[in-house]
C-alpha cells in the first residue's frame, strides 16, 4: 500500500528560483540560504520518495480571477512551468501521477472535502521553487508530483484547522491506494512577509519560530491560529502558512524534526524550512 | 454597504477580501493578461486602446496607466496581479515594494537585509497615528 514517510515545509520565494536559474545562488546574498538547504538535498537523496504530494498556491498565474477554487487537485499527466511575466523558468516539466491523483480526488470528495479537479494547468514558482531547493538543478525531477493548489490570495484562505483536517483526509486517501508507493508531502509558502502597500517588508521572526514549534510539537493548537493573527503578525501574505498545516495533517501526531532552517531575507520574505519524519 | 472587519485596523495593508476582489475584477484581469507576450505587445502598441478592452472604472484605468501602485490596491487590485503590470514595466517585487512604501529600492533593500520591518509599532493603525 502507499504510505507517507515524511514532510517538508519550505518557503517558495520566487527570487530563489531566479537565483538558481541565473547562477547566483552562491553569492553573498543568496549563498547562506542555499547553504541552509544543503543538508536537505542530502536528506532527499537518501529519502528517495516515489511521489511528492505538493501543497502550494498559484500566484494568479494558472488561475486568473474568473474562478477561485479553495482547494484544487491536479490530476494531469504533466504540468508545464508557467510564464509569470518574465518567461517560464528553465526547469524540467513536472510529471504528474494521474492514477494516484484520481484516487485521491475521489477519496477526498467521499470524505466530505469537495475539492476542485484540475485536468490541465501550468505551475508557477509556488510549486517549482521548493523542488529547486530540495533537488537542485537535475535534468528531470526525480519523481512525479501530485499538486494541490490552495487559495491563499483572495481572503479568506481556508482556516488552519480545515487545512489540518484536509491533510488527515489526504493521508486516508493515500493509505488506501494499493500500489506500494513512498510519499513525501510538501507544505510550501511563508514565512512572515507582506508584499503590498505601506507595511510591505514586515518580518516577524519571533512569531515564525513559535509557528514552527507549534507546527512540529502541538499542531492541534497551532492549527487553531486565527486568520487575524496571521494577517497582523505574519503580514498579509504570511497567511500562506496555513498550507503547512495540510502537510502536517498528513503526518503522524508525533514527528521527528530532522532539519530546521530559517533566514531573513530572501527578497521581501523570511525563508523557513523544516524536514519532518513520521515517528 | 461595507461590513466592518477585524483586519480594518492593520496599518498600511489592504486585505484583498471578497469585496475588494469584486471591485477589482476587471482591473486584475487586465493585469494578468500581461502575462502573455502577445498581450504585452498589443498593450505597448496602444496602451489606451488595449486597456479599454477591460471595463474597469475611470479611477482604476487612470491608476493603471499611471503606475499608481498603492492606489491600485485600494481600488481592488491585488499585489499578485499588479505585479504582472509591474513586471511589464521591468519592476520586480522588491522594487515594487520600494515604490509602495515610498522608501525607494536601496533603502527598502537595506531594511530587508537588516531583518525587515519590525512588527513592533506596526500592528495597529493607532500606532501609526501617534
Amino acid at each position: 500500500m502507499a504510505y507517507i514517510s515524511s514532510g517538508v515545509a519550505c518557503s517558495h520565494v520566487p527570487a530563489l528560483g531566479v537565483a538558481s536559474d541565473t547562477g547566483i545562488s552562491d553569492d553573498d546574498y543568496y549563498g547562506p540560504i542555499f547553504k541552509g538547504f544543503e543538508p536537505s538535498k542530502k536528506w532527499m537523496a537518501d529519502e528517495k520518495p516515489d511521489v511528492i504530494f505538493l501543497v502550494y498556491n498559484d500566484h494568479c498565474t494558472a488561475f486568473d480571477a474568473t474562478v477561485i477554487p479553495t482547494f484544487a487537485l491536479g490530476c494531469a499527466t504533466e504540468y508545464q512551468p508557467a510564464d509569470e511575466g518574465w518567461g517560464p523558468r528553465p526547469v524540467p516539466v513536472v510529471k504528474g501521477h494521474q492514477e494516484l491523483s484520481a484516487h485521491i480526488a475521489q477519496s477526498l470528495v467521499l470524505d466530505m472535502f469537495d475539492i476542485t479537479v484540475i485536468n490541465q494547468m501550468e505551475v508557477d514558482h509556488g510549486l517549482t521553487v521548493p523542488l529547486t531547493m530540495m533537488f537542485g538543478q537535475p535534468d528531470e525531477w526525480p519523481c512525479p508530483v501530485v499538486p494541490l493548489a490552495v487559495n491563499v490570495v483572495q481572503y479568506p484562505a481556508p482556516l488552519g484547522q480545515r487545512c489540518f483536517a484536509l491533510g488527515k483526509a489526504i493521508r486516508t486517501a493515500i493509505e488506501s491506494y494499493p500500489e506500494d508507493l513512498k510519499i513525501c508531502v510538501f507544505g510550501t509558502g511563508g514565512m512572515s512577509h507582506q508584499l503590498q502597500h505601506q507595511r510591505a517588508g514586515l518580518i516577524n521572526s519571533e512569531w515564525d519560530a513559535r509557528f514552527m514549534d507549534l507546527l512540529v510539537n502541538d499542531p492541534d493548537k497551532g492549527s487553531q491560529i486565527e486568520h487575524i493573527e496571521y494577517l497582523r503578525e505574519a503580514g498579509s501574505e504570511g497567511i500562506e502558512l496555513v498550507m503547512w498545516y495540510v502537510m502536517r495533517g498528513a503526518l503522524n501526531e508525533k514527528v521527528e524534526e530532522k532539519h530546521r532552517f530559517y533566514h531573513v531575507p530572501a527578497s521581501n520574505t523570511a525563508v523557513g524550512h523544516l524536514i519532518l519524519e513520521n515517528r | 454597504m461595507s461590513v466592518e472587519q477585524n483586519y480594518d485596523d492593520i496599518p498600511g495593508t489592504i486585505v484583498f477580501d471578497s469585496q475588494q476582489a469584486a471591485r477589482g475584477y476587471h482591473l486584475n484581469q487586465f493585469c494578468i493578461s500581461l502575462r502573455q507576450q502577445k498581450n504585452r505587445d498589443e498593450f505597448s502598441a496602444d496602451p489606451e486602446g488595449y486597456i479599454d478592452r477591460f471595463p474597469m472604472n475611470a479611477e482604476q484605468r487612470h491608476a493603471a496607466l499611471n503606475q499608481e501602485w498603492t492606489r491600485l490596491l485600494e481600488l481592488g487590485g491585488n499585489i499578485y496581479y499588479t505585479s504582472k503590470l509591474a513586471a511589464y514595466h521591468g519592476i520586480n517585487f522588491q522594487e515594487l515594494a520600494g515604490l509602495m512604501t515610498g522608501m525607494g529600492s536601496d533603502a527598502y533593500r537595506a531594511m530587508m537585509v537588516a531583518g525587515g520591518r519590525s512588527i513592533d509599532g506596526n500592528r495597529y493603525k493607532k500606532e501609526w497615528e501617534r
